[in-house]
């Protein structure tokens, strides 16, 4: 795909190959779901499926290009695919250089891929890197407002924390043999044999948990996403915040709870702390904000931070909630930010003091913003609900006090995500249109609305058929939940 | 099985919601509301048909041992969080759903073809009944659930459609702001809900009403004795479920949304503000009522939260000016009655009257308070205004809204034979059995209801005759006035029904409850609304001053009443002066100058750290020399001093 973008010449064509490329994505996300469900019922009950043909491309130091799948990372992958279709969409009439705006926008849809399909740590980490990268350009070039400050901030924070990451892989990579013989960054290999001391878990569990948790916006590291995500175009905050941050959530079960359940089960209160707070502060921050995006960007915190709260409870069901929080996260908070971008686009202000009215204006983005308000506070048949509960309910389920009342105090975001949610709504569109101007503006285009309905289908299936999803996430979190029982 | 069809109420309102939002601007208003009505009919029938089959079948191990089943027609597995606590969606029936059954699909029948009528010419017509039929369905489904998880489900749905349809004239800033505060102090009261169904589903391991419910004192003891700050885990569950009750019912102090509320259209606060949703917290009490039986201290809080709100609320119905607000005030007063019922009502007691006293109520409650909403609705509708003040004389203009206003006034008061009287009165039974005080507290408070709705009758159809002008009242079409003959003649003979019957607590030893008129309460329930009745006729028959004047002598008790006892300021000040000014705004705070700003720092250290450094690569051989010499000197040292 990215080839194909090189070679176009015009706009046309780019979108003509940029359509193709994510149609073709979507595609083959369902065919692996289906293939994956096929072999499930096949009776295939390896943990990862898909492993055959690992590509060594690293001799000395026993790198692989090892891929695999489990549920998490097949249901994780289906969303990225929803986003980026929804992404090209929104970014439509990209303009200057659209060409190389969707040729960064791919390379940072593969980053994403790679980062999920990888079981060998240091192919992950390249992905991870590959995701990144191009985000700074992104922004840098066709942000908005303060980009280059933004940018940089984003970078170097998520770098920041790239450098835990490198440290921790690293110290699991040297302990990966215990017994002397080969070295392995591959995930499984080390999960299997428990390596790692549990004397070097103490160290090692920090240092990739807040690597990861820098980017899941974990409390005290969050302040690069308001930012990030006020400044960056539309279909990169969608995919920064749909995707990307689940980048975070994902590595932090996938390595740091899944290679180290020791030091997990230990130190899970410390960031259980974080994560709770996160949870609570984002809400509250996100009550007295102005700017559209910034509401967005903590109410991200505070969705981002329920994931991590939900991973550390270390048991099945809270983290069957985790990963359905973020899909659930990744696809409305994409809805909003391509209603964001949309609406922006017309008004040319975020500020939802300057803004009234627009409902009957643009019914279509009204809609659609309501409908994406009430899947964030939790209606009940949109995905937010389903997601929340299931956390709720697995994290209540802890023998330990301690964790059933930080589940309660997680659980009062609940009413005030209604309040800010319910504040923008009435402000942005209800009541009288506040400026002149915006009474000329038009509705939503074909592709506009595509892109949104997409999303809200997408929201409402898991919203009403929840068990299918769940299942499957279940599925996978069984195996590795096991090792706390 | 044979009532599965019972589903049908379901499904078909959820389908006419997703059609008319969808391709209903494509439709012609009069399409969309005819469509909408008629599927609402066609539910009406099915609902109707599946209560008289549940209450009148004799097969299938309906009834055993003279007490009636529940029967669970349907259980889809929704979704599954461990292998025992598994989200259902599925029809229970026992003798409260289906007599809920029948109230819910009455009203919102009558209220569907009401409106027809009353929202002719309302801009986004289609959108209107799009989200009636979004209403139906989820206060059927919350009615219908088998487990309480599926209560919560639709009990959000009902919230949310209750916030649309308030926010219907979405341009008002005050009915948005209505709206908002609506969903937000019931958000708030569905939190302890939901903590609540946590610590319950926690101990007993299930959600599932009818294992709760079959062996409550089991259930109860799963928690083992487990305390939390003083209290039973058990007695905090029940009242935090309770919590949620009290907010949808709006019991004192999360009542604040409810007078708000009534800025949504009419119609809208005859079905979800006094008929139907208000009354969810009442039914999710007489759902688990076995669980709460068996615990004294949350029936207690019970009791005392529903006697002090029925008290609070018809003081404040006595002194507000506009009609819906005193028929706000009153539904809650009258909900409040409801609620105190349950909680009088122990099983030990009088074969737990209170219980059965407190359906009944809902029921009667349900229909002549529709009644009275819709005609508001028709009054508003012909002098266009809330307030008393631009009312008076209407008799002359509106004969058949006199009459049935009239009817429901009677009914609500509780004069026999209208059928306020015969559950009010049951209600006063149970009280009185369970204590004096409780007994005279609602005999009192009865006395005041009669009064307030007669001053609202007076205000309206008799006191003066303000100039009309050019644009004299008129009686409403005839949508608007077969519903209110309708009810009308409901309310006259629904306490005829033999409601202990069907409804009863549900144990074997105590079927078949018959509804005795106990002579002492009767008469002097009511010889006080007949006290009240008069009261309010002197005082509002014909323009004067009483009114004024007395109010002038109680200045100070007046002005409060009149300001519903300022608890609204209170939770202005708190949300606002405490909760966004005290916490919201320092946290934001906190988050741009403390922690982003730390972050700051650091990238400013790095920054002019590296411009520090950069001077040392200057590319003079003299100063890397000199650079040399000094490291070289220092290397020397150390070791020098190491080896010593």
């Amino acid at each position: 795909m990215l080839g194909g973008l090189a070679l176009c010449k015009n706009i046309k064509q780019v979108r003509a190959v940029a359509t193709v490329g994510a149609t073709a994505l979507m595609a083959l996300a369902i065919y692996l779901v289906i293939a994956f469900l096929n072999l499930r019922a096949a009776g295939n009950d390896a943990e990862m499926l898909f492993t055959e043909g690992a590509l060594t491309w690293f001799e000395p130091l026993n790198i692989k290009l090892a891929l695999g799948v489990d549920g998490i990372s097949v249901v994780m992958i289906v969303l990225s695919a929803f986003i980026v279709f929804a992404g090209v969409f929104a970014s439509w009439k990209m303009d200057p250089l659209p060409k190389e705006f969707f040729m960064w926008f791919c390379l940072l849809s593969t980053g994403v891929f790679g980062f999920f399909i990888s079981i060998d740590m240091f192919t992950m980490f390249m992905f991870y890197e590959v995701a990144l990268i191009p985000m700074y350009l992104l922004i840098g070039v066709w942000g908005s407002g303060n980009k280059m400050y933004s940018a940089m901030k984003l970078t170097l924070m998520l770098m920041g924390g790239s450098a835990f990451l490198m440290l921790g892989i690293l110290g699991i990579y040297y302990h990966s043999a215990p017994e002397g013989g080969q070295l392995t960054m591959n995930i499984l290999e080390i999960a299997q044999n428990d390596a790692v001391p549990h004397s070097w878990q103490y160290f090692l569990f920090p240092m990739t948990f807040v690597g990861f948790g820098v980017l899941g916006a974990m409390f005290p590291f969050h302040t690069w996403s308001p930012d990030g995500h006020a400044s960056a175009p539309t279909a990169v905050s969608m995919l920064h915040a749909g995707v990307l941050m689940k980048l975070g959530g994902y590595g932090c079960f996938r390595i740091a709870i899944f290679l180290m359940p020791f030091a997990a089960n230990e130190l899970a209160w410390i960031f259980l702390t974080l994560t709770g707070i996160s949870v609570v502060y984002g809400a509250f921050s996100a009550c007295v904000q102005t700017d559209l995006k910034y509401i967005n960007a903590y109410s991200s915190v505070s969705h981002c931070g329920m994931v991590l709260f939900a991973i550390l409870m270390l048991n099945t069901t809270a983290m069957t909630g985790a990963v359905l929080q973020m899909l659930s996260h990744g696809l409305m908070t994409a809805l909003f930010f391509a209603l964001i971008g949309m609406i922006y686009g017309r008004t040319h202000t975020r500020d939802i003091r300057k803004m009234g009215g627009l409902m009957r204006i643009m019914p279509f983005l009204g809609v659609g913003y309501v409908i994406a308000g009430l899947a964030s506070l939790g209606l009940p048949g949109l995905s937010g609900f389903v997601a929340e509960m299931t956390i709720f309910v697995g994290s209540f389920q802890h023998a330990d006090m301690f964790h059933r009342v930080f589940t309660i105090v997680a659980c009062c975001s609940i009413v005030i995500t209604a309040v800010y949610i319910l504040r923008v709504v009435g402000k942005l569109l209800f009541g009288a249109v506040q400026d002149e101007h915006h009474k000329t503006l038009t509705d939503a285009e074909w592709h506009e609305r595509l892109s949104t309905i997409t999303l809200i289908l997408a929201v409402a299936a898991i919203g009403c058929f929840p068990n299918f999803f769940s299942s499957i996430i279940t599925e996978a979190a069984e195996p590795i939940m096991k090792l706390f029982a | 099985m044979e009532l599965s069809y019972t589903v049908a109420v379901l499904i078909i309102p959820v389908f006419m919601f997703l059609f008319l939002g969808i391709v209903g601007v494509k439709l012609s208003k009069k399409t969309a509301g005819i469509l909408g009505t008629l599927a609402m009919g066609v539910t009406t029938v099915i609902a109707y048909a599946a209560a008289i089959t549940y209450f009148f079948g004799t097969d299938q191990g309906q009834v055993v041992d003279g007490v009636r089943q529940q029967l669970t027609v349907l259980d889809l597995t929704w979704l599954e969080f461990t292998k025992n606590l598994v989200i259902k969606i599925g029809v229970l029936l026992d003798p409260i759903s289906a007599m809920m059954l029948i109230v819910i699909s009455t009203v919102s029948f009558m209220v569907h073809l009401y409106s027809l009528g009353y929202m002719d010419g309302e801009r986004g017509f289609q959108r209107y009944y799009a989200f009636l039929s979004l209403f139906t369905f989820s206060m059927l489904g919350l009615v219908l659930a088998t487990n309480i998880f599926q209560m919560y489900i639709f009990w959000e749905l009902v919230g949310v459609s209750s916030y649309l349809l308030i926010g219907f004239y979405y341009t008002l800033p005050a009915a948005v702001s209505a709206s908002k505060k609506a969903f937000i102090v019931t958000r708030f009261a569905d939190l302890g809900f939901l903590v609540g169904i946590l610590i319950l589903s926690f101990y007993t391991d299930t959600f599932d009403f009818m294992s709760l419910t079959s062996d409550p004192q089991a259930a109860i003891s799963t928690a083992g004795g487990a305390t939390f700050l003083g209290c039973s885990v058990m007695t905090w569950a029940l009242t935090l479920i309770f919590m949620g009750g009290a907010g949808k019912s709006a019991m004192f102090p999360l009542h604040i949304w409810l007078p708000d509320a009534m800025e949504g259209p009419t119609p809208v606060s005859a079905l979800i503000h006094a008929a139907t949703m208000v009354v969810a917290g009442v039914y999710l009490v007489a759902r688990l009522f076995p669980l709460y039986a068996v615990d004294v201290t949350a029936l207690e809080i019970i009791t005392v939260v529903g006697a002090f709100t029925a008290l609070y609320a018809a003081a404040v119905a006595c002194v507000q000016s506009d009609i819906k607000r005193v028929l706000a005030f009153s539904t809650i007063s009258q909900i409040a009655f409801m609620i105190t019922a349950l909680g009088v009502a122990t099983p030990e007691l009088h074969e737990g009257v209170g219980y059965m006293a407190s359906m009944f109520h809902l029921f009667t409650h349900a229909m002549f308070k529709a009644l009275l909403f819709l005609c508001a609705g028709a009054i508003i509708h012909a002098v266009h205004s809330n307030e008393m003040s631009a009312m008076g004389g209407l008799r002359k203009y509106m004969p058949i809204c006199h009459i049935a206003f009239l009817i429901g006034c009677l009914a609500i008061a509780g004069i026999p034979p209208f059928a306020g009287f015969f559950s009010k009165d049951e209600i006063l039974v149970a009280a009185y059995a369970k204590s004096p005080i409780w007994g005279v507290w609602l005999s009192v408070v009865a006395g005041m209801t009669a009064f307030y709705m007669f001053r609202l009758y007076y205000k309206i159809f008799w006191w003066n005759n303000p100039d009309y002008g050019h644009h004299t009242p008129h009686e409403a079409p005839m949508t608007m006035t077969f519903p209110l003959i309708f009810l009308g003649l409901v309310s006259i003979v629904a306490g005829f029904i033999p409601f202990g019957e069907f409804v009863s607590v549900g144990r074997a030893d105590y079927s078949g409850f018959h509804i005795h008129v106990d002579p002492k309460v009767a008469i002097s329930s009511v010889v006080i609304a007949v006290i009240g009745i008069v009261l309010a006729t002197v005082m509002y028959r014909k323009e004067n001053d009483i009114p004024e004047r007395l109010a002038n002598r109680f200045r100070g008790l007046w002005t409060a009443a009149y300001h519903r006892f300022y608890i609204d300021e209170i939770y202005q000040f708190i949300t606002h002066k405490i909760i966004f000014a005290r916490i919201s705004k320092p946290i934001a705070w906190f988050d741009r100058r403390i922690i982003d700003g730390t972050m700051d720092l650091l990238a400013n250290v790095t920054n002019s750290a590296s411009f520090a450094v950069r001077r040392m690569q200057s590319g003079s051989i003299q100063t890397y020399v000199w650079f040399y010499l000094v490291g070289a000197v220092a290397v020397a040292v150390i070791t020098i001093l190491c080896l010593i």
